[in-house]
């Protein structure tokens, strides 16, 4: 609707010292389109993210890994773990894998219902692949969330109230983020030689890896304080602490959401990482790529699908969280956008 | 300066207590015996016990501990390992061979990185820069160890172009295919912040006057364009320097590079945790003090950096 339908047509005997806004150019300029959509930044980034090939292509592969991770059973019937043989023993072995009786099962290449072949202790390739996603998963997701809570609790308090809060919170992420978050991770889990399961490693990356949240949040924070709005909620008489968490928060989390799709990506990184190093998840329990990779090393000149297949699961994955990080941030800063 | 200096040494030095005291704490503050925790599985001898709780001193309250055991670090004691090796030593010969390797790696990132990001740069939005974009958007996305293993198969055994493992004393000429698997781990971040800085200062008004002016681009683009740009890049390094420590210890232990990393993946593998320890101190020190390095360099780069922001 524009202004030029008001109906209001001047009272005859008023005064008019305002040119009539139809039939002059300039109304073109001054019209406001109430017709077009509402919209907020969430609106904005999502139709800038629904016309990016990057979203959408990381989306479908992260939706593919959540399902493998949550139905493994939907891609092989093999075991990961029981099951694995050096060498063919007996009868119904060899018919099953259709070699004969004696054959070296270990670091063996390609049989019939194992496409990628084995590994040294005689494990199909494929079907460990399969069962390590919902590792690499679970600790992604636990760490995100862990960094997610800590990082915004200690970002928001820091920015919002300033002061000997932020001082302290931030000179102890300063000395928190002096560690690099690997190294540990190393040291706390050279600490946990016997119980080590999917907390304990998560809770190790995550207990280092929060500061860069923090700081990114608390830096939007301290942006946001400052508006209009903010000054609004504390006039109409909103306490401090519900300022924060109904205005200041929704209107600072947007680069919170980015670090932590991309801190996901870290987080299963690291938890390879570790696992390759010999102080991860336990070998023999847990389905780990980077397990996996590691016991590979040895026939890398004889047998390098073993190592090269979980190689590329957990990099394609790693891609995936990435690619979706930068998206969402493109979409929600239109500032990088711009540059771009 | 003097004062820009003296306030970041002042900001540093909680950092440097914090950190060293938060490592410690992590192995000696958990319940239950330390030393026996470190052990594992295996029973130390009685002698190794001795040696180990003398070297705590595990008779002492814990903040005592921790200030007699920095105080050790400081005076350049860093323990034994299980083997009764002395950890100095270990680091004495490991160290320079780690810093070969992280000098050389460095330099790769900064030539490479620094090169492809100001081409990217000046030719923004063109095929080159949509392919450097992408080829960064992988290496990013491949853990460590990945990298070192594709590049150990490849290069190493399928094209036979380097050695796959380093030789004995560690010569140049085998440090440089690590070294550039290190590089290619920060080479993204290089050369995205390059890209950033050179698209930004090429905008400014100073570089159109030295258009302007009548300067061929031979002039403008190394004199006004990438000396203002680099500055964003050096203080990249410092940050990456953690990546940096944690590709080392993996892709040292993958090439056999006989560092400071490999060392620290070794005593990882034997669960030494004295020697992990000791090793996880010095490099968070090392960390603490190249951040301060380059922070004091940024300041002499960049002449706005010193004055605080009221």
């Amino acid at each position: 609707m524009s202004r030029s339908d008001a109906p209001a047509a001047p009272a005859p005997a008023a005064e008019r010292f305002v040119a009539d806004f139809t039939g002059d150019e300039l109304g073109a300029v001054d019209e406001v389109r109430v017709s077009e959509k509402r919209s907020n930044l969430w609106l904005d980034a999502w139709r800038d993210l629904r016309g990016r090939w990057m979203f959408w292509a990381s989306a479908a592969m992260i939706l593919f890994i959540v399902f493998v991770a949550l139905f493994p059973t939907a891609f092989t019937q093999v075991p990961p773990n029981d099951g694995c043989i050096l060498s063919v023993q007996n009868q119904t072995q060899a018919d099953e894998l259709g070699v004969p009786i004696g054959t070296k099962i270990s670091d063996h290449g390609p049989l019939p219902g194992h496409p990628l072949g084995f590994t040294k202790q005689g494990c199909d390739v494929f079907s460990r692949i399969v069962h390590g996603t919902s590792t690499s998963l679970s600790v992604g997701i636990i760490v995100s969330i862990m960094v997610a809570v800590i990082g915004i609790v200690i970002g928001a308090f820091a920015g919002f109230f300033g002061g000997w809060l932020d001082s302290v919170l931030m000179r102890f992420g300063d000395i928190v983020f002096a560690i690099p978050y690997v190294l540990a991770a190393v040291v706390v889990m050279s600490m946990f030689l016997h119980d080590r399961n999917i907390w304990v490693i998560s809770l190790a990356i995550g207990a280092f890896s929060w500061p860069s949240t923090a700081r990114i949040l608390r830096s939007e924070v301290l942006r946001v304080k400052n508006s209009d709005f903010v000054m609004a909620s504390t006039a109409l008489g909103l306490s401090r602490v519900r300022t924060m968490l109904a205005h200041v928060l929704p209107n600072s989390i947007a680069p919170v959401i980015v670090v932590t799709t991309i801190g996901l990506a870290g987080a299963i990184t690291a938890e390879a990482t570790l696992s390759f190093l010999g102080v991860g998840l336990p070998n023999n329990i847990f389905m780990s790529w980077g397990n996996d990779i590691s016991a590979a090393q040895t026939s890398l000149r004889t047998n390098p699908a073993a190592l090269i297949y979980p190689s590329i699961a957990l990099s394609l994955t790693v891609l995936a969280f990435i690619v979706m990080g930068e998206a969402v941030r493109d979409a929600l800063d239109p500032r990088a956008r711009a540059s771009r | 300066m003097t004062a820009y200096i003296l306030r970041r040494l002042l900001q540093a030095l909680p950092v440097f207590i914090g950190s060293t005291f938060l490592i410690y704490a992590m192995v000696f503050a958990i319940p239950g015996d330390p030393i026996l925790r470190m052990f594992g599985d295996r029973t130390p001898t009685d002698a190794t016990l001795a040696a180990l709780q003398a070297k705590y001193h595990l008779d002492q309250p814990f903040l005592v501990r921790y200030l007699l055991y920095m105080g050790d670090v400081f005076r350049g004691d860093l323990g034994t390992t299980f083997q009764g090796q002395s950890v100095n030593e270990i680091l004495m010969r490991t160290f320079p061979n780690t810093l070969r390797l992280a000098i050389l790696a460095v330099a790769i990132d900064l030539v490479v990185g620094v090169t492809v990001g100001l081409v990217a740069g000046l030719r923004k939005g063109k095929i080159f820069d949509n392919v450097t974009l992408l080829i960064g958007l992988v290496l990013i996305s491949m853990p460590v160890f990945v990298l070192a293993f594709v590049a150990q198969w490849f290069f190493g055994i399928q094209l036979g172009i380097f050695r796959a493992t380093v030789g004995p004393g560690a010569p140049w000429g085998d440090l440089i295919l690590p070294a550039i698997v290190l590089a290619a781990l920060n080479f993204a971040f290089t050369m995205r912040l390059t890209r950033a800085s050179v698209i930004e200062t090429n905008a400014q008004d100073f570089v159109r006057m030295a258009y302007g002016k009548g300067l061929r681009s031979e002039r403008v683009v190394p004199v006004h364009i990438l000396r203002n740009s680099l500055i964003p890049v050096t203080t990249n390094i410092a940050a990456n320097f953690g990546i940096l420590i944690v590709g080392a210890t993996v892709t040292e232990g993958i090439f056999n590079v006989p560092g400071v990393g490999n060392e620290l993946f070794k005593a990882i593998n034997r669960h030494d945790s004295p020697e992990v320890v000791s090793i996880v101190t010095v490099l968070v020190i090392i960390y603490v003090l190249v951040n301060l390095g380059i922070d004091l360099l940024y300041g002499v780069l960049d002449p706005r950096i010193r004055y605080v922001k009221k």
